[in-house]
């Protein structure tokens, strides 16, 4: 008898579940999602690729400047985010998707 | 007197979320002994902390557990905390304490879940994992990510709380407060849980306490231990009493962690309630040294860290003992006498976290 109650409200409630690849929940403001780097302000100064816990990034100034992310190796810690003395990485809200 | 005969349970069982095994003899359908042997996913978890200087750990502690993954980071930070005689800010420790009753409430509904699947309680299955999604998505709201936090820091928090946040916490918890009104008078009420619960895998307080039984599985016999009582984070503020059991069966361990859940939503609105202004981490200043040794309640239990620094960035040693691994062994008091049909039952009584165990 005492579920009746519940019984009533799943019945006539929405499904709790999305169809998802066709209704898409929107990211919460503030989810540590992706990284993403601005490129024209980075200083290429590694300090994110020395603090990073996972190595997932790789920072060279020759012979040309790079900064490349391992998504794969990234735990989206955003303590590369904290370091950066530029501040020119962000968190992005979206999760990464392979392509 | 039946023919005995050995047959492997696990590591790959339909019933089992992580690779535990166990060997059962068993005379007819009546397990007479049961030997365990661990070490499927072992990942050098200890080993690579010592190569990895002592802020980054943090990061990698919290992976020890994909379920109470922020109990294992504050556990390791105030670990160093202590080594590194730093004074946590008020507002961080109460932070800390809201995200780690939020970690349980998640722990507690997905075990849930998991034994009335065991026992093929589907729908029981589905609404548990229903509730725990509030939760989990309020993790995700006030800290960036449904599992895996990472807001633990030595020093603090690294992530405040703003007012409109503090209020949707409160929100939440109302709202898991009521589907918490509907599920769990049904369940503890509910005859074929009876059924499946009672009576089966009983230890004694004597047996569990020899055996080292912690957490639930220890509480549910009449071992009242928690470590929250000892005030570590903003415990000894929120006037926590544990809940205690007597009976020592599956049904008693149910019945801990159903009281747990409320006693959680009790802590986090007391928590947000007399939440202090002010900083929420201090800087770390010099490197760890010396030796200590760090404990903390997770969901299924007491969890030891043991720290040692040498002065330099990285740690000489860390050790994780979980709490799993101290149920393991009242498991196997357990076992002995049940039908081969309650051992999954029994075997999730103690909501075992493998990974946690090997590390």
């Amino acid at each position: 008898m005492t579920f009746l109650n519940a019984i009533f409200r799943n019945l006539f409630s929405r499904p709790a579940t999305r169809r998802y690849p066709f209704v898409k929940r929107e990211p919460f403001p503030g989810t540590r999602g992706q990284l993403a780097i601005d490129p024209d302000r980075c200083i290429y100064c590694g300090i994110c690729a020395k603090r990073c816990p996972a190595n997932a990034i790789t920072v060279s100034k020759t012979p040309s400047k790079s900064w490349t992310l391992d998504n794969y190796r990234c735990v989206i810690c955003g303590y590369c985010v904290e370091v950066c003395p530029k501040k020119c990485l962000t968190m992005k809200q979206d999760y990464f998707s392979p392509k | 007197m039946a023919r005995k005969s050995v047959i492997p349970f696990g590591p790959q069982h339909p019933v089992l979320p992580e690779p535990l095994h166990l060997r059962l003899v068993l005379e007819d359908e009546r397990v007479v002994e049961a030997l365990p042997s661990i070490g499927y996913i072992h990942r050098g978890l200890e080993k690579l902390a010592e190569q990895k200087d002592y802020i980054q750990d943090a990061f990698l502690v919290e992976r020890t557990c994909g379920i109470c993954s922020f109990i294992h980071a504050l556990t390791y930070c105030q670990g160093i905390e202590a080594l590194l005689k730093l004074e946590v800010p008020p507002r961080a420790r109460y932070l800390r304490t809201v995200w780690s009753e939020m970690h349980r409430v998640h722990s507690h509904l997905l075990w849930l879940g998991l034994l009335a699947d065991a026992f093929g309680f589907e729908n029981l299955f589905m609404q548990a994992w229903r509730a725990r999604e509030e939760v989990v998505d309020l993790m995700e709201v006030t800290a960036g990510a449904r599992i895996m936090l990472g807001m633990c820091c030595v020093g603090g928090v690294r992530r405040d709380l703003t007012d409109e946040q503090l209020a949707a916490v409160l929100k939440s918890m109302d709202k898991l407060n009521r589907q918490f009104d509907d599920l769990i008078p049904v369940i503890l009420k509910d005859y074929s849980v009876q059924q499946r619960l009672r009576g089966v895998g009983r230890i004694s307080r004597e047996t569990a306490y020899e055996r080292g039984a912690v957490g639930p599985v220890a509480r549910a016999s009449g071992v009242a231990r928690d470590f929250r009582e000892t005030g570590y984070a903003a415990y000894g503020e929120l006037g926590f009493v544990p809940v205690v059991e007597t009976e020592g069966d599956c049904y008693a361990r149910m019945e801990v962690r159903l009281a747990e859940l409320y006693q959680c939503l009790h802590l986090v609105r007391a928590a947000v309630r007399k939440m202090p202004s002010g900083p929420i981490s201090v800087t770390p200043k010099g490197n760890p040294d010396g030796e200590y040794v760090s404990r903390t309640e997770q969901p299924r239990g007491e969890v030891v860290y043991y720290l040692k620094g040498n002065g330099g960035k990285n740690l000489d040693r860390l050790r994780i003992r979980t709490p799993t691994f101290a149920n393991i062994a009242p498991l196997l008091a357990m076992l002995p006498g049940c039908e081969l049909a309650d051992v999954p039952v029994i075997v999730l009584s103690i909501d075992p976290c493998i990974s946690c165990t090997e590390r």
